[in-house]
């Protein structure tokens, strides 16, 4: 493929190796699939089994004492001219992702292939794929110099490979033209440029170089929507113009809806759901996903607002629950085989037990609640704050025994109690993604 | 809030970031107010407890509160007023939490400055906010510091610490922005229950129509320094009189409208007549000069501000206005090539 500098139109050499491809394609497609090579079919981006584990140490000797699961076990692939979206709340190890992914912080487990080659393990590789990938930041004032002009920002890639001032002036030109600025923008500083001409800045620069791959994180956070929508249209066209592969980075479902082919929804360093976007967000087939979409609020007055939406907050990724890491939040985790329970019921008994295994009950404040402090009225005031269920059985026996222990303060007991009495797949064991082109993680039966 | 006008003299020149914007907020209700960065929202809202920024400056106007002019007080009376009757909550918590101090502790502080109460039952009071908040564990987290707190329960406290001094008027500036949806459903639940329970009013900056679709009662609509639209939630979002509104609401994922193109005007410089013509697909010659057109009555209920709403035309004027693709295609008929709002799902 053509260099930049040997080119001034930024679409010249993408266009060319975009009609090779095609006219290769056509040519297989007529001929059996043996004859192919294995670079032309494999996604530009594969992802396998990515993982990022920081060692947690503590004490003088700073000794390890346990692992962060930032990222675990992630897997992925991106075609080219495709358009992934990665969406999860904050904590959910997104930008460990795309940063493992470029190696700009190194995996501590999976593997990467760009283009058809690994990345990392000495290779050049690496070098392969930061050449061709491009990163578009989401607060554009901080990729941006404030004392430089949106010309020389946009050239600086440029600059920065050797290409002569002439030169970059003609690519930055044409740069600008293809993002929707005027010349008059060039010698604009940043503070005199709007928010939307920044992003388009930033944008101009990322395809200085003429990537192959574009990484954006957050790319219209703190945009107003129709600013929004404009530069969302604007990446659209230059994925279809450059045949770029782009993975989006957001927390806002409604960027990747409207910007993406496919989705990933991350939680707690792992894919839970992946598929096409509009069958996911539209017909989620994951719990999480499911309370994902529903939080999003809708612009229509007549619609109920979901009460009762998610509580808590992603699980701290040095101490991840065990079996399916969303349990701890799941609105249709699984009850125990044999309790007579709902899963909104035993979720309350979850609540308790994560609460009782973190310290964070608060008896004080109970007693401050009751009027006599006896043991009785205490149970009484916890079973209400947890609103928990009282089920027959050695369910609800083992349940009032563990309230009873918690009350007296003795938690580990009452912790191991409840995990003992109160079983469920969703506790045992972490679900496996499965295969294919549309996959949830969860134990729940396909509807 | 009548005729409001708030200055910001710069070396370029004065930027009127609140050109003449009234409105009301009763008791016990949600009003958003809401527009794009630069519509002057977040002036307004400090204008009234008058905490604008120097060299800003409220220049004209009067905030009306229980019968007093908050923008004629004097600043004694004015720091009673704020805090006490009238609390902010900001987009960043931050900004209303010392990280210094525990979060106990500032919310205690919070509520010894409102009430005569000794430590003790200042102290209790204030795990009672928090616990009325939603923090987790209230007792305890009460000694931690607000960088031990994730983003959501920042804002918690936050509007712990605003509710001290019981106050009936919140203010509460984009508070959910820069939370995860998850997180934002939360707090504006909480926010709709301290509207149900307390009977607060709330006055809600925001960008978000999808927030302000789920907890307005009424809507104020601001573009480059001035009012475009006020009204019922419903009647807005249904019925959207203005060409800005309705350009807003067709920006939005699933509407497949035709959405608004350039970008907000130069504060600096504002276009004369409508602020809006230079975006507006509907603009003929009269909006382009003078000072604008004023508010006029909307079938509906409530007010906007466009020339098509002077009561000379009615709205099906607008609709069949000077639209490009209708005249480019003179086989379609002007009165359904509306502007996209009517394309849009119902
Ligand atoms: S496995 Fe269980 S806890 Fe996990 S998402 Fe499925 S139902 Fe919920
Ligand atoms: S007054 Fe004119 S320019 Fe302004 S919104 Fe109405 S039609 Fe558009």
């Amino acid at each position: 493929m053509n260099r930049p500098d040997s080119s001034a139109d930024p679409g010249a050499a993408a266009r060319e190796a975009t009609a090779a491809d095609s006219e290769s394609s056509a040519a297989d497609s007529g001929s059996t699939a043996d004859g192919v090579d294995d670079a032309d079919r494999e996604p530009l981006v594969v992802v396998d089994g990515l993982e990022k584990h920081y060692p947690v140490r503590s004490g003088v000797l700073r000794r390890r004492t346990g692992t962060v699961r930032a990222v675990d076990g992630v897997s992925f692939a991106i075609e080219r001219g495709e358009a992934l979206g990665l969406i999860g709340e904050s904590g959910s190890g997104k930008s460990t992702v795309a940063e493992t992914l470029l190696h700009l912080q190194e995996p501590t487990g999976g593997t990467v292939r760009f283009d058809g080659r690994p990345v990392g393990d000495g290779g050049d590789g690496v070098d392969d794929l930061r050449r061709r990938t491009a990163m578009v930041f989401q607060d554009p004032s901080s990729s941006l110099d404030p004392r430089t002009t949106a010309g020389e920002s946009a050239a600086e890639p440029l600059r920065v490979r050797g290409v002569a001032r002439r030169r970059r002036r003609e690519r930055v030109a044409t740069l600008f033209e293809r993002v929707g600025l005027t010349a008059d923008h060039r010698d604009r500083y940043p503070h005199e440029l709007s928010g939307g001409q920044k992003r388009r800045v930033g944008i101009a620069r990322a395809l200085a170089l003429d990537p192959a791959f574009v990484v954006l994180d957050e790319p219209t956070a703190a945009l107003d929507v129709s600013v929004q929508a404009e530069i969302l249209d604007l990446l659209a066209d230059l994925r279809d113009a450059f045949d770029l592969s782009m993975l989006f980075i957001s927390h806002d479902v409604s960027v990747v809806r409207r910007a993406c082919d496919r989705v990933a929804v991350l939680y707690a360093g792992e894919v839970v759901e992946t598929g096409p976007t509009g069958a996911v967000l539209d017909d989620p087939a994951h719990p999480y996903t499911r309370a994902l979409a529903a939080a999003v609020p809708t612009p229509d007055p007549r619609a109920d607002r979901p009460r009762h939406s998610l509580s808590g907050a992603v699980p701290d990724p040095a101490d991840p629950p065990d079996g399916c890491r969303f349990h701890t939040r799941c609105p249709e985790v699984i009850p125990p085989e044999d309790a007579d329970l709902t899963s909104a019921e035993y979720g309350a008994v979850i609540d308790l037990r994560v609460d009782l295994a973190d310290g964070e009950v608060g008896l004080d404040r109970l007693r401050t609640r009751v009027d006599g402090a006896d043991a009785d009225s205490l149970a009484r005031a916890l079973r209400a704050e947890y609103d928990l269920p009282d089920p027959d059985g050695d369910a609800g026996r083992a349940l009032s025994a563990a309230v009873d222990e918690a009350v007296v303060g003795d938690d580990a007991a009452a912790v191991r109690r409840i995990r003992e009495a109160f079983g469920s797949p969703c506790v045992r064991e972490n679900p496996e993604r499965g295969e294919g082109d549309r996959s949830s993680a969860c134990h729940l039966p396909p509807e | 809030m009548r005729d409001l006008r708030t200055q910001f003299p710069t070396v370029e020149g004065t930027v009127r970031a609140v050109d003449g914007v009234s409105f009301d907020v009763y008791p016990g209700e949600t009003v958003c107010l809401v527009g794009e960065s630069g519509s002057g929202k977040t002036v307004a809202c400090e204008s009234i407890a008058r905490l604008v920024d120097p060299p800003g400056e409220v220049v004209d106007g009067e905030v009306r509160f229980d019968d007093r002019d908050l923008l004629a007080c004097a600043e004694r009376d004015l720091r009673a007023v704020r805090g006490d009757r009238i609390a902010y909550v900001f987009q960043d918590p931050q900004r209303s939490l010392d990280p210094v101090y525990t979060v106990g502790e500032q919310v205690t502080e919070a509520v010894g400055y409102h009430r005569d109460v000794d430590g003790a039952a200042a102290r209790e009071r204030a795990v009672d906010l928090l616990d009325r908040v939603g923090l987790p564990n209230p007792a305890a987290r009460a000694d931690e510091y607000p960088h031990q707190l994730s983003g959501g329960m920042k804002q918690r406290v936050a509007i712990a610490t605003a509710l001290a001094g019981d106050p009936d008027l919140l203010i509460a500036d984009e508070p959910t922005t820069a939370l995860d949806v998850t997180i934002q459903a939360q707090i504006l639940d909480l926010f709709a229950d301290l509207g149900d329970e307390e009977g607060l009013a709330t006055l809600f900056v925001t960008h978000d129509l999808g927030v302000v679709a789920g907890i307005a009662d009424r809507v104020v609509v601001m573009y480059a320094g001035r009012v475009m639209e006020r009204g019922s939630v419903t009647r807005v979002f249904e019925r959207p009189a203005h060409p800005y509104i309705r350009g807003l609401l067709d920006s939005l994922p699933g509407r497949g409208g035709e959405r608004i193109g350039g970008e907000p005007p130069d504060p600096l410089d504002p276009p004369a007549g409508c602020r809006f013509h230079p975006r507006c697909p509907h603009a003929v010659g009269e909006c382009r000069s003078g000072d604008g057109p004023p508010l006029h009555g909307v079938d509906g209920g409530g007010e906007a501000a466009c020339v098509f709403h002077d009561g000379v035309r009615d709205s099906t004027v607008v609709e069949a206005g000077p639209e490009p693709r209708s005249e480019r295609d003179p086989t379609h008929d002007a009165d359904t090539s509306t502007c996209g709002a009517d394309g849009g799902p119902r």
